[in-house]
């Protein structure tokens, strides 16, 4: 019972939306992050978040919600890798009308910069290619350097 | 579907002991005209003479006809031509490439823009699996078998990308163990550990170079590099340490051979050359052989 009147509040922090996507329980510390790599902050939409939300999981947890805006796969995936515990809910009438958790793929392609900067995808025009080889913490092994990229390393492209 | 050796993991054990039964062949009877009427790219966008006279002959004994560049200053690379289409012409004009690259990831990378074989001789650190799998002959041709080896690494076992690749092959076959002799610093990374491990596979870290060798089947010296170190007086410290002398063999067992990729700089003292166990100079021959082998294998000739 008191989780979910807890539920409830958080609700009210945040107001609802007609249709779009809610995104939930991504790290505090991941929230701009998130906004910049989904190109949040160079669109139109209205979009309200919140953030430091109480969160038993992550301690401290952000929440986006995005009016009229539907996530491409490839969109999601960039997500995961700063976000892996990303919930989305794509809402359509004010109702929830699917959920998707956001889950690491088992290879990434164009979205990471190998960290190596011998890495031949580092000097030439190529798409980047890794194997996610561990999804926590996240290691990515570079497809053409075979050089691991970890966690704290990943910088988005 | 082509053929390429990019990393050596690309191949198979069954890969390696084709190789290895192709390389004997080619030991025994060194000129067969297998690349008669064909024509082979030699690309080395870094100087490596030891690497590129030993593919060259290679190609040569095996009747081949040899067009490229031996260093990066000679080649389109410097006007600034892309990897990707220097690849793309010579791909249109050779039967197979064969190239070496300071950037790790070309070798892949040319694999995937290329449309006839590449075998790559070097990629940066990354990989370098021509050097592996003579080694692996090497250790097959004088242990008889490539099972139940006692190997012990010794010096840069951290950046050394040989001894890498001679782990992850070795560990294919049965039952090896692994000793690992290097420097706080320099030792064998977890990645490579952790592959063991994951194998059930023994092995052993020490970092003293001491009379534990007498355990050894094969010893491969690395060289302990300068420019490794951050710290200079690190390296003051241990490069002396890891040096292998001739009385330093004598309590070992007499089937044990020394390998090193060379060159050497004083890793090995001079007065270990004269020991029927040093075994670094034939180990670069077999290079030659291994070669015709690798090539025959990708070109499907044999």
């Amino acid at each position: 019972m008191e989780k979910n009147d807890a539920k409830k509040k958080l609700k009210l922090k945040v107001s609802a939306i007609k249709d779009g996507t809610v995104i939930d329980h991504i790290p505090a510390k991941s929230l701009f992050e998130v906004i910049a790599i989904l190109g949040l902050d160079k669109i139109k939409n209205q979009i309200t978040f919140g953030t430091n939300l109480e969160s038993g999981k992550l301690g401290a947890k952000a929440i986006i919600k995005v009016s009229d805006k539907f996530f491409e796969n490839d969109e999601i995936n960039k997500i995961a890798l700063i976000a892996p515990h990303a919930k989305l809910n794509i809402i359509r009438d004010y109702e929830v009308a699917e959920k998707k958790i956001v889950e690491i793929p088992e290879k990434i392609t164009g979205i990471v910069k190998c960290f190596n900067p011998k890495c031949i995808t580092n000097h030439e025009k190529i798409t980047t290619s890794f194997k996610v080889i561990n999804t926590s913490p996240v290691a990515l092994k570079c497809k053409y350097c075979e050089k691991i990229t970890a966690e704290n390393q990943i910088k988005m492209l | 579907m082509k053929k390429d050796l990019i990393s050596i993991t690309d191949f198979s054990k069954e890969e390696y002991l084709r190789i290895m039964e192709l390389a004997a062949d080619f030991e025994a009877n060194p000129n067969q005209e297998l690349l008669k009427g064909k024509v082979v790219a030699s690309l080395f966008f870094e100087p490596s003479t030891r690497t590129r006279l030993s593919f060259e002959t290679a190609i040569n004994r095996l009747g081949g006809r040899i067009v490229g560049f031996a260093d990066p200053d000679s080649s389109s690379a410097t006007k600034g031509e892309t990897l990707h289409d220097t690849i793309r012409m010579v791909s249109n004009y050779a039967d197979l490439i064969v190239m070496r690259h300071p950037l790790e990831g070309a070798a892949r990378y040319a694999a995937e823009v290329s449309s006839v074989p590449i075998i790559n001789a070097g990629d940066g650190a990354n990989q370098h699996p021509t050097q592996t799998l003579l080694d692996m002959y090497s250790i097959l041709k004088t242990q008889g078998t490539l099972d139940n080896i006692n190997l012990f690494m010794v010096g840069d076992l951290k950046f050394g990308r040989t001894v890498h690749s001679l782990l992850q092959a070795m560990s294919e076959f049965e039952n090896p163990i692994f000793n690992f002799i290097a420097p706080e610093s320099l030792q064998m990374p977890r990645a490579y550990k952790h592959h063991l491990e994951e194998r059930g596979i023994r092995y052993f870290e020490h970092e003293e170079f001491t009379d534990i060798i007498s355990e050894a089947d094969i010893i491969y010296m690395t060289r302990v590099q300068k420019e490794r170190f951050s710290d200079p007086m690190e390296y003051e410290k241990v490069k002396d340490v890891y040096i292998l002398n001739k009385a330093m063999l004598e309590n070992t067992k007499p089937n044990v051979r020394v390998l090193h990729p060379l060159p050497r700089v004083n890793e090995i003292a001079t007065d270990v050359d004269s020991s029927e166990k040093a075994y670094y100079f034939d180990q670069a021959l077999n290079g030659m052989f291994t070669r015709e082998a690798i090539i025959s294998h990708v070109m499907n000739l044999k």
